[in-house]
């Protein structure tokens, strides 16, 4: 899991990443960052506001290789619009998590709570299974995840981070931005 | 302009044509059948028939680096298409700027392993700036207008159009696009050069050096880097590709740096206080072990890439941009800062290069060897032709004594491999050489184990008429293999012996063209006249060189620039 790596070796960093909406960029993106060794933790992709355009977030996690080097050798892909690393303290990021736990009904009411208390919603019961949805920062994510881990987790599935700038700074091609 | 209805395959005619291409290498091919059918009524563009799909690429490199153009090759799909490969990933590495063009099978069949399928864009995708699969006819003008764009313009490089079959036979209305637009493409650079922080450190160096490469002859900007380096009064060091880029015959210029440079060049750059990197970008060939690099010198690095900015040496002042439009503007700023603070002293400095030089000079002995030495071929060659000529290269040891001995005083008149390191380039480059500059004298030095990997081309060239001079310098190995061999795996030769060498004199002939053969020094001079003279068509020269000669000095692989050998 991520945030074991995250501590044995290197940083980590989110970029965020405005794509023409292509077929094939994805694999351009995915090939840069195996060929020149970036090592992506997460990598989420989906549509924007404008039909053309995808946008991407990337966690990456570097070992001895600087972020901006990362950030150039993207930019250069010419269906990479823009691209920029969101530094943590200017970062809203959020990740969703399902997962399956397999629990006599007699947990299930205690499950009920600990969901409650990380804003966490039960989606699906069944007499010895129920399945937990969470959304929010990694950080979270990975709490509720250990406090879970105590009643068997028998599948759980996370979405990789999406993540936007806070205040009025865009991530936008310059014919689209205002 | 009023549209015209077409096929695809003539619409492609059509916007090569608007482009200014005059040469396509290429073999035809069932995939691109139509492109061929359209191409028969061009009455503009001249296709060359390769023997093979690299050559077509490697002579669209030599082409384009010998005139500024971009050179174009053909391909049908499948084989013809990854046999164009091995030529756009050396043009990838090289920046040289190339449009290959590849007919796939029909749209339908793609992705159902149809015959001589080939999912080339997604083979290409890491050695191409950019690549396109043509899905839809009306796309094609544009999607071609932007491939002659990106592959001329930034960093040049390689770009790969795809047009399955029958996107080639679909009818449109055809009009040329005046204009690309594409949003995420060299994007504008933040905030204005530092080039008064650039001066600062020239004007403070005491001990600076120019390092030049590649990125003089594509930007087209020798006459300023002659300026800047003028100026300065440094000495000048130069990568393979920045040959030319400084005249080697300047008495600042002390040619070629890194693994096979003069031990004066390393010594120079090693105890430089400041390195001003022009269009370079810091090579494992020129730095050496990379954490004993320059270990005293800031950096002042000038490159159009942004990526190639730090990415091997943190640039103490980066500066992004064309050389050619940037360069005038840090002389300015290094101009005033002489005249403000004055000059630095350079002359300690200069006087120990100087003594590096005199000391540690390029040397062989020829004197007393019975053998022809490989350095005494470069050496003739360019005496006689006063080193007015277009020299090409294949890779290997022929190409570092090429490079070392052969005095480069232009631009685009070293046509070599460098980065990928191509076996094979030397007659394919020589091609497109030749066809791109026919008043020029284009030489070819090779060597026998690079020259046999595309030697079936022999048969264009004799084809074209074209005047070239093949020299191979033949030591009967692979002889840069052999070399590392004999230093670093204890003369274990394996597998480089090359002795049951084909007859290439007989060969010639069989191809239709002059063949010669030197043994003997007494033999060498006569054989290059004759050669030099011949006009009609190609020429093969076989001269036989001192077999176990190698290349020196060298700095073995992974170890610091400035622990070099001699072999003596």
């Amino acid at each position: 899991m991520e945030k074991t790596e995250e501590k044995l070796n290197g940083s980590t960093h989110t970029i965020s990443l405005l794509v023409e909406n292509k077929p094939g960029v994805l694999h351009r993106i995915a090939g840069l960052f195996s060929r020149r060794g970036y090592n992506i933790a997460s990598l989420t992709v989906g549509p924007t506001e404008h039909p053309e355009y995808s946008r991407m977030t990337i966690v990456v996690r570097l070992s001895s290789k600087p972020v901006e080097q990362v950030v150039r050798q993207v930019q250069k892909l010419i269906p990479v619009v823009e691209v920029r690393e969101l530094r943590p303290e200017d970062l809203i990021e959020r990740e969703l998590m399902l997962v399956k736990i397999r629990t006599p009904e007699k947990n299930h009411a205690e499950l009920r709570a600990l969901a409650d208390t990380y804003e966490a919603q039960i989606v699906d019961v069944s007499p010895d299974a129920l399945v937990v949805e969470a959304t929010g920062p990694a950080g979270k994510l990975d709490a509720l995840e250990e406090r879970l881990q105590h009643y068997g987790i028998q599948e759980l599935v996370r979405s990789g981070r999406i993540a936007l700038e806070r205040g009025f700074k865009t991530l936008a091609p310059p014919n689209l931005k205002e | 302009m009023a549209k015209e209805k077409m096929t695809g395959a003539q619409a492609l005619v059509r916007c090569l044509e608007a482009e200014g291409v005059d040469y396509i290498f290429g073999i035809p091919g069932g995939a691109i059948l139509p492109v061929y059918d359209a191409l028969f009524d061009s009455k503009k563009l001249k296709h060359v028939l390769v023997r093979h799909e690299q050559v077509g690429a490697h002579a669209a490199e030599g082409y384009a680096h010998a005139t500024g153009k971009v050179g174009v090759c053909f391909g049908t799909s499948g084989p013809g298409a990854t046999n164009l490969v091995t030529g756009i990933a050396d043009a990838y590495m090289d920046s040289v700027p190339m449009v290959a063009i590849t007919g796939n099978v029909s749209s339908a069949l793609i992705g159902t392993d149809a015959f001589q399928e080939a999912d080339i864009t997604g083979i290409t995708m890491p050695i191409t700036k950019h690549n396109w699969l043509v899905t839809d006819v009306r796309d094609l003008p544009r999607i071609v207008k932007e491939a002659f764009y990106v592959a001329r313009t930034g960093r040049p490089g390689p770009v790969l159009v795809d047009i399955p079959k029958d996107v080639q036979n679909a009818e449109l209305e055809f009009e040329y696009p005046e204009m690309v637009h594409i949003p995420g493409y060299l994007p504008p650079l933040k905030g204005p050069p530092r080039f008064e922080d650039a001066a600062t450190l020239v004007r403070n160096a005491s001990r600076p050096v120019v390092y030049l490469g590649g990125g003089v002859r594509t930007s087209n900007a020798h006459a300023e880097v002659a300026a800047f380096c003028e100026l300065l009064g440094a000495p000048v060091v130069t990568t393979v590709h920045g040959k030319g880029a400084f005249p080697e015959t300047h008495p600042l210029c002390l040619g070629m740096f890194g693994m096979h440079g003069g031990r004066y060049a390393n010594y120079t750059v090693q105890h430089s206080d400041l390195i001003i990197a022009l269009g370079a970008r810091f090579d494992d060939r020129v730095t050496g072990k990379l954490s004993t690099f320059a270990p005293e010198a800031k950096v002042v690095h000038l490159d159009i890439d942004p990526a190639e900015i730090s990415k091997l040496v943190t640039a103490t002042v980066p500066l992004v941009g064309d050389l050619k439009t940037m360069l005038p503007g840090l002389t300015d700023a290094v101009r005033r800062a002489f005249e403000g603070h004055g000059r630095p002293d350079l002359g300690p400095w200069k006087k120990r290069v100087m003594e590096w030089r005199e000391k540690h000079p390029l040397r062989y002995r020829q004197e007393g060897q019975k053998h022809i030495l490989p350095q005494t071929v470069v050496e003739l060659l360019w005496k006689k032709t006063q080193g007015k000529a277009i020299v090409t290269t294949g890779v290997g040891e022929h190409q570092m004594f090429a490079a070392q001995y052969w005095k480069t005083s232009f631009p685009r008149q070293f046509i070599t491999s460098g980065g990928l390191g191509t076996m094979g380039f030397c007659l394919p480059a020589a091609m497109g050489a030749q066809l791109g500059k026919p008043n020029d004298l284009v030489i070819g030095i090779d060597g026998d184990g690079s020259f046999q990997m595309t030697l079936q081309d022999l048969a264009t060239v004799v084809e074209l008429k074209l005047p070239i001079k093949i020299f191979i310098l033949n030591n009967l190995f692979l002889g840069m293999v052999r070399q590392w061999q004999e230093l670093f795996y204890d003369n274990r030769f394996s597998e480089t012996p090359l002795a049951d060498c084909p007859d290439f004199v007989k060969l010639a002939d069989a191809y239709g063209c002059l063949g010669l053969r030197a043994r003997t020094l007494e033999e060498l001079d006569g054989v290059v006249d004759r050669a030099l003279a011949h006009k009609d068509g190609p020429v093969i020269v076989d001269v036989r060189v001192r077999r176990q000669e190698k290349v020196f000095p060298m700095v073995p692989a992974g170890a610091p620039l400035n622990d070099m050998i001699d072999g003596e």
